[in-house]
């Protein structure tokens, strides 16, 4: 059975384009939320918060911040339906966005135990 | 319809430089994001769940085949090969980059268009009747006057920071196709017993999470009073209004406060206090206005058209498609048709670039110049 990891994902808009990115262990902005980072503990969630601080300043993102997810089976999924919305596209038009261009996030990942 | 003049060229071309310095001062650092958020959005630009999303005004919902054709090019240029065409005569962008924005806001300019004041606490895009201009039942079009709204409501530094957006639809028909009933002002044309134009004011209408159905505030308003009268309403929002909570700041929430006698009596004192003289409607104005939009010359038609009858009896669902797209138009012997912007299972308001050329081809094809356009129908008719 895959282990569940719970953790914090950053995620911000790159600010040219507005497209929805994560931040990855290199400090890198992806837009599949499989390549995030997920931070396991408090110090590690303000690593990437004072990361993307400095990506705001450099003018490579705006509007960051950390949502809840979780790992199973090396797929990230986000917690809440929102941020769930950001890794795919709009509900409405599944031939856009990223469930349209093959950045989307995998949402097949198996449901934590009730 | 109606044609810039070079003040509002002048005017759309530096506020279209003005941003391009702040889109640039943006992606250089020069601005933050909350220095730049206020800018872009009197731009309409939005940033949204999945991308930057542009708003354009349709001014009272006309546009021109040339207009058309220019937002179609925006549309496989700068965004995904598409539009959206939204319930207040806007047209939405949905992918695009803000390194883009100012180019896009340059060829808008081109065809005199904008996105100003589609955000933000303003007087928004004044929108009317999808068969403005056209529509068999219609005692004038509301157009002139939406123009003269449009006009007044443009920068104007005493509404530009009110509590909450504000939404303004005018009809000239008896039957509401504006929805004038569900707007913060909502104006509905009637004529008295001498012949003479006057305005019911309807105000605190509203959708969204709390909907309410608007008060008449007058009954019947001598047109020549309706820009005063507007400004009392404005005012007396503009005190009262709720500024502590954003869901309870539309003017529907203050009508619903203070109680329909309680609201007109304030507007009443508000009218009373600031006398009609300065802003008084200027009949010479509205009437150069008006003359943008009129008609051309339609000589009247046999009610019956053979070809078009037989045409039905032939083809069952061209009769059908006839049946529920086609309305009565105010020039005997020709009609209005309805092309959906509605598909089945499709996203009611969306159009490709492709469609809305063809849109175009068509209102040129056949007399006409302009479409109007309101989700999830677009309206073609000679104009």
């Amino acid at each position: 059975m895959s282990v569940i990891e719970k953790g914090k994902v950053m995620t911000a808009n790159r600010l040219r384009d507005g497209i929805v990115v994560f931040l990855t262990r290199s400090g890198q902005w992806s837009e599949k939320i499989d390549d995030a980072v997920l931070a396991l503990e408090p110090r590690a969630a303000a690593a990437l918060e004072a990361r993307a601080k400095d990506d705001e300043h450099a003018t490579l993102v705006t509007g960051g911040y950390l949502f809840e997810a979780t790992r199973v089976g090396g797929r990230i999924r986000a917690s809440h339906i929102r941020e769930r919305m950001r890794t795919l596209g709009p509900t409405v038009r599944l031939d856009l966005g990223k469930q349209a261009d093959g950045t989307e996030g995998g949402f097949a990942a198996p449901e934590e135990a009730a | 319809m109606y044609r810039y003049d070079e003040f509002d060229h002048q005017f759309v071309r530096e506020r279209t430089a003005q941003f391009r310095d702040q889109a640039d001062r943006r992606l250089k650092g020069e601005l933050t994001e909350d220095e730049f958020r206020p800018l872009r959005l009197m731009n309409g630009l939005y940033l949204q769940l999945h991308a930057y999303m542009l708003r354009v005004a349709v001014p009272y919902g006309t546009l021109s085949s040339r207009q058309m054709r220019q937002l179609a090019m925006i549309a496989e240029k700068y965004d995904r090969g598409y539009g959206h065409f939204t319930t207040r005569q806007n047209i939405q962008y949905n992918w695009i980059k803000l390194e883009d924005t100012a180019d896009i806001l340059a060829a808008l300019a081109e065809v005199e268009m904008h996105a100003i004041q589609t955000s933000g606490n303003c007087i928004r895009n004044v929108t009317t009747d999808h068969w403005a201009g056209a529509a068999a039942d219609e005692i004038a079009d509301p157009r002139p006057v939406g123009e003269l709204l449009r006009q007044w409501s443009s920068l104007h530094p005493e509404f530009s920071y009110l509590p909450r957006k504000f939404k303004v639809a005018v009809t000239g028909a008896p039957n509401d196709r504006a929805a004038v009933k569900v707007h913060d002002i909502g104006l509905r044309l009637h004529r008295d017993g001498k012949g003479e134009a006057g305005w019911e004011v309807l105000a605190g209408g509203g959708q969204g999470r709390t909907p309410i159905v608007a008060i008449t505030v007058r009954e019947f308003l001598p047109e020549k009073e309706l820009i005063a009268y507007l400004e009392a309403i404005m005012r007396v929002y503009n005190l009262y209004g709720r500024r502590d909570n954003k869901y309870k700041a539309r003017i529907k929430i203050l009508v619903h406060e203070l109680g329909a006698e309680k609201f007109r009596s304030e507007v009443e004192a508000e009218y009373a206090r600031h006398p009609a003289q300065t802003t008084e409607v200027d009949q010479k104005e509205l009437a150069r206005i008006a003359k943008y939009f009129a008609l051309p010359q339609l000589e009247k038609q046999s009610r019956f058209a053979p070809h078009f009858e037989q045409a039905k009896l032939d083809n069952k669902e061209f009769a059908r498609w006839a049946r529920n797209n086609l309305a009565a138009h105010s020039t005997q012997g020709y009609t209005i048709v309805n092309i959906s912007l509605k598909p089945e299972g499709g996203i009611p308001g969306d159009a490709t670039g492709e469609q809305m050329r063809v849109m175009a081809d068509l209102a040129e094809r056949y007399h006409s110049m302009n479409c109007a356009s309101l989700t999830p129908r677009t309206s073609c008719y000679p104009m």
